[in-house]
Order: structure tokens, then sequence, then C-alpha cells
């Protein structure tokens, strides 16, 4: 029976249902279900197996928009309860921002709603963001990951000032980054030594997961 | 309709490819393949060579210039790259682009008079774009205002009010859509222009959202488009589109492209 709603939820995020999710939710947990295994053994295979669909190419960036809102709402409702517990509920803190002289936000914004939908917490400094905000952001917070957007050729040597930036302020081990957009190769991120690239909100959750589990081993 | 071949664009991996190893022969063949089939302009890019962008795209100029006459767009964000390439266009160009940014405005605009230029105005200020309807029909009236100031007639400003992929905004399309409605009604006699693959993004079956969307901007008063002309069904539909709004004396274009093979 609690199978059954829990297959039922994962359903409801593939299809991007945010109502169905919403009420499977409440039903897990009206039923006994605990948090936590609604969150994982319900919710976040759904999301999984979307990213899985988007990056073979059978879901649209649409698709993958509407199982991120599912998710959230769904987490939503979650996390009273998985607060309550007194565990840690992020999966870690995410701090994310377009470069300068860049005003492109829709890449950025896609990719922050992956990864609230994948259980990180994100602040997001927006768009043309200047090295020395982003050096005091990383400074002031206690965040896993910076991830920044360039999506034009011209601003791409902005994203090297960043990490010139972020070295040079003696921060560099305080925090992981990455970096996407449109012009961005694997062999740039490499170059002006970031740690992880991702060419779209998918490849980006994974590396955020993968750089943050290499970070606590 | 003023048609701009699209296709010299160093963000395209062949064109930067042949820019880098000056393949003189390739770009050209991009060039008489977009004039071939209706291109009114060329646009010219070499943005991705950063600081070598002017030596690139001096190069690209010549290497184009050889083989037709076709006037060109000059494709870059910086007003530095622009004065130096300018005086090497053999008609008056076109220029891409400037914004609300007073830095581009303050580059180009006096260069785009002395050589008599077109010029296309985008959508955004320093530090955002226009994104609704209103955003975008408001900068274009600050856009406007600050070219014919300069001394530009109404004529040369070809406004893009910017496309945003629909995939990730169901409304984006439909407000630049709005846009281009109510800026050619509030300034009349100013252009409209925008790229069309943008719009596409994310989604499946992109060249049919492609050249749908080219016939909705079309009905909505839209008046020069940056396209690949070499697209056959995407000149296509224009052709026919244009002919319907009434924008096709006796549909003399539209038979004639046919005759020529462009119509399929």
């Amino acid at each position: 029976m609690s199978e059954d709603i829990l297959k039922r939820l994962t359903q409801a995020v593939m299809d991007g249902n945010e109502k169905d999710a919403v009420r499977f939710c409440r039903e897990a947990m009206e039923r006994g279900l605990p948090a936590r295994s609604v969150l994982e053994n319900g919710l976040l295979p759904g999301i999984r197996k979307v990213g899985e669909l988007f990056s073979a190419g059978e879901y649209y960036l649409p698709e993958l928009l509407i199982s991120g809102m599912a998710m959230q709402a769904a987490v939503a409702e979650l996390e009273p309860l998985l607060n309550a517990g007194g565990a840690k509920t992020s999966v870690g803190k995410y701090l994310i921002g377009t470069v300068k002289g860049d005003i492109h936000d829709i890449g950025k914004n896609i990719v922050m709603m992956m990864l609230k939908g994948n259980g990180w917490e994100v602040t997001d400094l927006g768009v043309d963001v200047p090295p020395e905000e982003i050096c005091r952001a990383i400074a002031e917070g206690d965040y896993d990951i910076f991830g920044m957007s360039a999506l034009l050729t011209v601003t791409m040597p902005a994203a090297d000032e960043t990490v010139q930036a972020i070295v040079k302020a003696g921060l560099r081990d305080k925090i992981k980054i990455m970096i996407g957009g449109a012009p961005i190769t694997r062999e740039f991120a490499a170059k002006i030594g970031a740690d992880g690239y991702a060419k779209d909100a998918f490849e980006a959750v994974n590396k955020a997961l993968d750089l943050i589990n290499r970070t606590q081993q | 309709m003023m048609v701009i071949g699209e296709k010299i664009n160093s963000s395209r991996k062949r064109i930067a490819e042949a820019i880098a190893a000056r393949d003189r022969e390739s770009v050209q063949r991009e060039a008489k393949a977009q004039r071939d089939a209706g291109a009114d302009y060329l646009d010219v890019n070499a943005a991705a060579f950063l600081e070598k962008e002017a030596e690139c795209l001096r190069w690209v100029i010549e290497t184009v210039q050889e083989v037709t006459d076709l006037p060109l767009c000059l494709d870059s964000p910086d007003p530095a790259v622009i004065r130096q390439v300018v005086p090497l266009v053999k008609k008056p160009p076109m220029i891409n682009s400037v914004t609300l940014d007073r830095s581009r405005l303050e580059g180009i605009l006096p260069l785009a008079r002395d050589y008599q230029a077109r010029v296309i105005g985008l959508c955004q200020t320093n530090d955002r774009m226009g994104k609704t309807a209103a955003q975008k029909v408001e900068i274009a009236g600050s856009l406007i205002e600050k070219i014919t100031a300069s001394g530009i007639g109404l004529d040369a400003i070809y406004i893009d009010p910017l496309v945003f992929p629909v995939a990730a905004d169901t409304n984006s399309a439909c407000a630049t859509l709005d846009a281009i409605e109510t800026i050619m009604k509030q300034h009349p006699g100013v252009h409209t222009v925008c790229g069309l693959t943008n719009v596409s993004h994310g989604l499946p079956g992109r060249k049919l959202v492609n050249r749908t969307y080219l016939v909705e901007a079309v009905a909505r008063g839209l008046d020069a488009v940056i396209l690949d002309p070499t697209d056959p069904q995407l000149y296509s539909a224009m052709r026919a589109a244009l002919m319907l709004m009434g924008k096709d004396s006796f549909c003399l274009q539209y038979i004639k492209a046919f005759r020529k093979g462009l119509v399929e």
C-alpha cells in the first residue's frame, strides 16, 4: 500500500503534476510514512528519472521545468516534518549568479529551479554580478558551491576574472566553483580553474552532488 | 521585408574554424549561398575571437566583399571594433547593435551617422533585458528618442524587441509579438527586426517553430529579419506570409521567388 503511494508520487513528479504531487505527499504522511522516506523513495526517484529522460533527449525543457515545479511544491509540504526531526534537510548551499557584463538569466534560473527541486538551498545573486560582490558573498556565507553562468563569448573572460578574484581573496579553498552557459566548454572550465562544468540543468544537478560528495569524503 | 543573412557568425563552429584558418573559400561560399537565396544584407560577426575580433572581422569583411556587392550588417557588441572596420565597407552598412547602454550609444551613433548606416537597437538597458511587452515598448521608445536625437532618421532605425525561448516561459514569444505590433503603431516609419532561432531553444522540431513564429511576426508588422535564407521552407513561409499580409504588390515577389525555385 505504502509502496503504491510512493510510486504514484514518483509518477506525479515525472508528469509534472503539481497538484497530484502535493496531494500524494499529504496522503503518504497521513498514512504515517516518514517524511524522509517520502522524499527519498517517492519524490527523488521521479526527478532523477526526469533528468535522465531529459539528458537522453526524450524529455524537453518545459517538461523538465514543470517536474521541477511539482518537486518544489511537494518538498515544501514535507519541509516542516523534515525540519522537525532536527536533521539536515538541504543537500547543500549553492550560490549562483551570471557574470559581470552579462544580463542573461533564463539558463541560470532553470539551473536554480532544478537545484531547489533536488533539495539544494540556493541563493541567487542575479545577473551582471561583479567579482567583488561574489567574493563578499562567499566570504560572508557558508556556501558549498558557487555556480556562474556566462552566455556570451564576450563575457567568458569575466568568468576567468571571477575565479581569479576568488583566488586572490584567499577564498578558493572555501568553495567549489561550477560554470555553464552556451559558449562554455569543459576545456574552458578547466582552463580557468573551475571545479566543474555542466552543459545543461540536469548535468548541473549531478555535478553539484558529485562535488559535494567528494568534499565530504 | 529586409532579410539579413545570419550565417557568417563566429558563434557557429564551422565559421569560427574558417575564420581562424583564414579559409576564404568557406566564408565566400556562405556569402554567395545567402546572396543567391535572397538576402538583402549579410551579417558578419567575429566576436568569438575576443581581443582579435577587429582583425578577424576586417578579414571577413574583405573576404565577403570580394564575392558580393550586398551591404553588410556589422555585428559586434564593441563600439571600438565597429569603429575600426566600418571604413572598409563598400556600401552603407547596418550596425548590429546598440542598446540603452550609454557607452554603446555614444560609441556607435556618431559612426552610424557619418557612414549613413542603419542601426539595430536591442530592447535592453545596461542591466536588464526587456521581458514583458510593456518593458520592450518602453525601452524601444527611449532608444528611438536617443537615436533620432543623434541625427539619424527614423527610417534607419531597426528595433529588435528580443526573442526568448518559449520553452522557458510560455508567454515570452507572445510578449515579443505584442511589442512588435505596438512599436510599429507608436512610431510610424521605424522598423522592427528580430532573430528567430532563440524562440525554439529546448524544443523538438525547431525549424517548424521558427518559421511559424516568423509568419506570426510578419502578421504583426515585423519588416526585417535575421535568418538563414538558405533554409527553403523558412524562406517560403516568409514569402507567403508577406503576400498574405498585403505586402507583396500583385504577388509578384512570391511568383518571382517561385520561378527562381526559392519557394517550395
